[in-house]
């Protein structure tokens, strides 16, 4: 039954430091890491049922819901990172092989090229959040869209219903009147948001810097969004005292105009009534997708550390446990965001 | 390998073709899920076939990336009885959910006669 555990034919009393003395061979021991390994990978795949059972309830019940949420969200984006993961898997599968074939330098070459791919999913996912964050697409209290978002949002909501303080109505909590009015500036023209906002502050400090920002209202105007003339009666010192169309008077918020996309993902307007809570969508977007970020993350390090103690030749044909157990690891943060991609960015 | 037949090999070695098709299979099923979800309207049944594709690529990456198929089956059971609670976890979720029935009784509440 004792068979030889490395090449110098060492006997049962001197065995290499890696080995157990409780196990009989190395494949042993590598098969009763492995099995521990897997019933953690089991704990983890239940962690995520929470959130992915969140997401089906909301999601059978409140469908309108994610359709409306998901348009913010970039497939571009999100097929990217879908492919550095693959591709990050591939290569991670490489240095188990090579672990086995005793390819130090290229193990670790996959490795640290694995680790990078992390880096680059995780760069992507930031580029990603900055737009949620500036859009103020986010969870529950936090859902205050603005820039692109609030017109996709307010433009259509102004007209569906004149609905007043609605969900989407939160949007102006906490803002001061000045940025009210410049958030309603903003939103009259595509790129033009930075003078209309100077604009609005001058207008809120002071009442004789009136004619300053009548100025440059029409220069927001002129992007091709007409003003209905009801609203341009309005003196433009009175409107800085107007609260904006969420719950003002309706028509201070222009149409979306069909046909402009300004690369944030969402090229189409929605059309009929905006789902209400959709925050909750965000909630369960960022949930997600942040728990499965800490992996990553945490995926980061454990490579790092597999680096390590590669460079320290500790990692052997015989004893490369740690490099098959965290690539594993590994692979399956990969096979949660295969489930994560088509559930969160392409909802039909 | 160079330690001859009386050093058993740890584990299986995966050939390099194999990852590499497997690699590219995943890539080809990703385009494809875009493609079906953005161009292909099934109406309903679009999710099942986003759930269908994903479901295809994380087999490929279970059995080939990860070892499953040349692993002894208690591995793979483990991984596949946890994927069997998930989806009882979420299907009676989804039964309970479409039980509720906020408008069983129509109309205001019945009056109950107080003292």
């Amino acid at each position: 039954m004792s068979k030889k555990h490395s090449s110098d034919g060492a006997g049962h009393a001197e065995h290499p430091k890696w080995m157990q003395h409780h196990f009989d061979t190395p494949s042993q021991q590598f098969a009763s890491s492995k099995m521990g390994m897997w019933l953690f990978l089991a704990t983890e795949v239940l962690l995520f049922a929470g959130l992915f059972c969140a997401y089906t309830v909301y999601r059978a019940n409140h469908m309108d819901m994610f359709v409306f949420g998901h348009q913010f969200l970039d497939v571009k984006w999100g097929a990217i990172n879908t492919c550095v993961l693959l591709f990050s898997s591939l290569t991670a599968a490489w240095s188990v092989r090579a672990a086995q074939l005793g390819q130090k330098g290229l193990m670790i070459a996959l490795l640290f090229i694995t680790l990078l791919c992390g880096g680059a999913f995780m760069a992507i996912k930031y580029v990603e959040y900055s737009h949620k964050i500036h859009d103020g697409l986010l969870w529950g209290t936090k859902y205050k869209p603005a820039g692109h978002a609030a017109e996709v949002i307010h433009g259509e909501e102004a007209h569906a219903a004149g609905e007043l303080g609605g969900a989407h109505g939160r949007v102006d909590e906490g803002h001061t009147e000045a940025e009210q009015v410049a958030g309603i500036e903003a939103a009259h023209g595509e790129g033009a948001a930075e003078a209309p906002a100077a604009g609005g502050d001058a207008l809120a400090t002071d009442g004789a810097q009136a004619a300053g920002a009548q100025a440059a209202a029409p220069a927001a105007q002129g992007e091709g969004v007409e003003l209905p003339a009801d609203v341009l009666a309005i003196d433009v010192a009175e409107r800085s005292t107007t609260l904006p169309a969420a719950i003002g008077p309706r028509g201070l918020v222009p149409v979306a105009e069909e046909g402009h996309d300004d690369g944030h993902g969402a090229g189409h307007h929605w059309e009929g009534p905006i789902p209400d809570n959709v925050h909750i969508f965000f909630g369960i977007y960022f949930g997600m997708t942040g728990l499965h970020g800490i992996h990553v993350l945490i995926g980061m390090i454990i490579l790092g550390w597999l680096i390590y103690r590669a460079l320290k030749n500790d990692f052997s044909p015989e004893y490369f446990t740690p490099v098959d157990l965290g690539v594993l690891y590994w692979h399956l943060v990969d096979l949660i965001w295969i489930f994560l991609f088509p559930l969160l960015y392409l909802i039909g | 390998m160079s330690h001859g037949h009386d050093s058993e090999q740890v584990g299986h070695i995966v050939p390099l073709w194999l990852l590499f098709g497997v690699f590219f299979a995943l890539i080809i099923l990703t385009a494809l899920t875009v493609w079906t979800a953005t161009q292909i309207d099934l109406g309903a049944f679009n999710i099942w076939l986003a759930l269908v594709i994903a479901g295809v690529k994380a087999t490929l990456v279970a059995l080939f990336f990860m070892h499953l198929i040349w692993d002894k089956p208690y591995n793979g059971l483990v991984l596949a009885f946890s994927f069997m609670f998930v989806i009882l976890f979420l299907g009676i979720s989804l039964m309970d959910t479409a039980e509720n029935m906020p408008d069983m009784y129509e109309g205001p509440a019945p009056a109950v006669a107080t003292e």
